[in-house]
């Protein structure tokens, strides 16, 4: 059995005389100890949800979360607030994207390190600040010492993320869920965080879940990929199949349409044309149908299940066959 | 008519640092763009890289004159732009357009499309007759590829990637020159980044346009420009055609970049070796001495790096660099070596030098 089982995970999100919106659409997946398993999309495809929901963040209200999420066969759908909140930062530790909003600005990062080790692992200050100064020697913070006294705006961006990585670490969780934890930073300081949280999961056998839009960093980092479109998974495999030969006419879309630092001069971007709102909901057909390529009429009536082709899961009616090459824009 | 369409000389911006509460002191300066120089020709496009922070977008706002330069001027097909004023200003500005990162804060959510881009029209006299320019909006809206319907609609009602589009007609109604583009693509998904890229492209087939544009990601700006321009803390560090950029980056700094954007090919990604720059960017209003690189360098020599600041200079035809020893890390007789993090200070990170007397606010002032 796997560290973490995510199972027909749907999130609908409910207002008063509105439509309820399907945000998470039956979402699985597994993740081992010492793997990094990927979600990656674009806006609105209900990625950053899903860990919420894993989390147990979103609102009571409003918000429906069904299915199971097992946890070294617990599953936390079920737990009571309080068990959530024992379980939250000592299995479970998570990175957010914006560090600055989600660090407390008026407490000395020192204390929010601290505070976990004292809540967790009944640490007294002293001991705790030892060991807060150890977490962030590690994840490479010069002068960890005097950092500990400082605010959250004294530091850069860069160094603000690796504090935020330190207090989800502080714990040693098993299971560390990263929601686009560089998208805000620049590439060579994304590069030092990606670095650190190689390490992590080598050294430390953490399971990683790596929720981003950016399929460069997933191609470096991820040995499984899952592809999010507008709440479920079109396509899922292991990364190398995943990039030679994307199946899923939306997978192929987006690495034909992202320019390419080894391309040659001149060579065109394929775009998928039209844009989400054109997406139809899944009960009537595939969502992806209106922008796909590949559309054929059935694609609009019926939902495609999620198919099993050689270690590989597929959403789709009409898959691309491998060695095509992205199709021609067709003018809006 | 001249090939250079641009040309920038020695262009400077500091942004001064205020304290005080009844007299204003200057104590210090953000050095956001320190000395400039670079040429653009007619058709070609020019993207100019780096980091947050780096100065670019400063660069390109001096250039428009939407931020007054410090010092330097810019040529403007023969002419001195940065001399002229009032209404010779705006006259020439009809030819000189921008293009905004955020497409839903550059335009106005209460202007109908049709309004906003009748209204560069009408500030330059060439709203003739309504014929002509419904005639003229149409086009515009199917050059970028908008149904003409699109005129009587406000920009809430369209996706990110239809209101870039809009912001690129504004730009083109006045049959500008020069289209200066500031992260044109970076608030866009991934699929529809691709449909902006592409037609920008076609539009400067279509009109023979010439186009800066300012980006801090070097994949798009390798994909779209001729020349490209590396910027570090304020200054060009290195300048090519993108092709021998990729090929051969002659600047530490360049090369780290390079090697720092994740490629979406897991076996390009593990075959790769990763320069890693040690710490962050440091601040521009107290810049390293010498070589604003050489805090950070992996090359970094024991003279001159920390006492001369490099000039840009022709390595090889069409190939400028600012690094001291590039011929040297070129042949490989300077190796890579460790480099150690250095601190650097946010916040206003005014040189420590600078002694902070008096306050800074009413509020410091009445609770000393």
């Amino acid at each position: 059995m796997a560290l973490l089982e995510v199972r027909d995970l749907t999130v609908v999100f409910q207002r008063k005389g509105e439509e309820p919106f399907r945000a998470v659409d039956g979402v699985s997946f597994d993740v081992e100890p010492g793997q990094t398993v990927g979600l990656v999309g674009e806006s609105g495809c209900g990625k950053s949800v899903t860990s919420l929901a894993i989390m147990g963040l979103l609102p009571k209200r409003g918000a429906k979360v069904t299915g199971t999420v097992s946890y070294d066969g617990t599953d936390l759908l079920k737990l009571s607030d309080r068990e959530m909140r024992d379980r939250r930062g000592r299995d479970l530790g998570m990175v957010f994207q914006d560090p600055l909003s989600s660090l407390n600005p008026v407490v000395p990062i020192g204390l929010q390190v601290t505070e976990v080790l004292e809540r967790h692992r009944g640490m007294p200050r002293k001991e705790a600040m030892i060991e807060a100064k150890n977490l962030l020697d590690k994840v490479g913070i010069p002068d960890p010492n005097r950092r500990l006294k400082e605010y959250p705006h004294q530091l850069s961006g860069g160094m603000r993320q690796r504090a935020l990585i330190a207090i989800a670490l502080a714990c040693r969780p098993k299971l560390l869920i990263a929601d686009e934890p560089t998208t805000a930073l620049d590439v060579t300081i994304q590069a030092q965080i990606l670095t650190v949280m190689k390490e992590l999961v080598q050294d430390l056998g953490t399971a990683l879940v790596m929720i981003t839009h950016d399929l460069g960093v997933v191609a470096g980092l991820c040995d499984e990929v899952n592809v999010l479109y507008a709440g479920k998974v079109v396509e899922k495999a292991m990364r190398h199949p995943l990039f030679s030969e994307p199946r899923h006419p939306y997978t192929h879309g987006l690495l034909a349409s992202i320019p390419r630092l080894d391309a040659a001069r001149g060579e065109k971007l394929t775009p998928i044309k039209g844009s989400v709102s054109d997406n139809i909901p899944w009960a009537q057909g595939c969502a992806f149908a209106p922008r796909c390529p590949n559309a054929l009429d059935v694609c609009v009536q019926v939902t495609p299940a999620e198919e099993d082709q050689l270690g590989r899961l597929l959403r789709c009616h009409n898959p691309v066959v491998p060695g095509t090459p992205a199709a021609e824009e067709v003018p809006v | 008519m001249s090939e250079t369409l641009v040309s920038v000389q020695d262009m400077k911006v500091h942004f001064p640092i205020k304290r005080g509460v009844f007299m204003d002191r200057t104590v210090g300066y953000v050095y956001a763009v320190d000395g400039v120089d670079l040429e653009i020709k007619r058709g070609e496009t020019y993207g100019l890289v780096g980091e947050s922070g780096c100065g670019k977008s400063t660069l390109g706002r001096a250039m428009l004159r939407l931020n007054e330069p410090t010092a330097g001027k810019m040529i403007f097909d023969g002419q001195d732009f940065s001399a002229i004023k009032g209404e010779e200003l705006r006259r020439m500005r009809r030819r000189i357009q921008m293009v905004f990162q955020d497409p839903l804060s550059s335009l106005d959510p209460r202007q109908s499309v049709e309004s906003i881009l009748i209204e560069g029209l009408r500030a330059h006299d060439l709203d003739k007759s309504k014929e002509e320019t419904g005639k003229r909006l149409r086009e515009l809206l199917s050059a970028v590829g908008l149904p003409t319907t699109a005129l009587r609609k406000y920009p809430h009602e369209f996706s990110g990637g239809q209101r870039q589009r809009i912001g690129i007609a504004r730009a083109l109604a006045l049959n500008p020159d020069l289209i200066v583009a500031d992260e044109p693509v970076s608030a866009l998904d991934v699929s529809v980044q691709a449909q902006v890229v592409n037609l920008l492209e076609e539009l400067q087939e279509q009109f023979g346009l010439t186009y800066l544009v300012i980006a801090h990601d070097l994949a798009v700006v390798k994909h779209i420009s001729d020349r490209v321009g590396v910027m570090y803390l304020g200054g060009l560090v290195e300048e090519a055609t993108s092709e021998d950029l990729y090929a051969e980056p002659l600047h530490p700094y360049t090369r780290a970049l390079l090697s720092a954007i994740p490629v979406p090919d897991p076996v390009v990604e593990d075959r790769r070796e990763r320069i890693l720059l040690a710490g962050d960017l440091p601040s521009p209003a107290n810049p390293p001495s010498g070589c604003r690189f050489h805090t950070r360098c992996p090359w970094r020599q024991q003279t001159k790096c920390d006492t001369e600041r490099p000039v840009l200079r022709e390595l090889k035809p069409g190939h400028k660099v600012a690094c001291h020893w590039a011929e040297q890390i070129r042949s490989g007789e300077i190796q890579p070596h460790e480099v150690k993090p250095i601190l650097v200070e946010e916040g206003d990170g005014i040189s420590p030098d600078i002694p902070l007397v008096g306050p800074a606010s009413v509020t410091e002032a009445l609770n000393p």
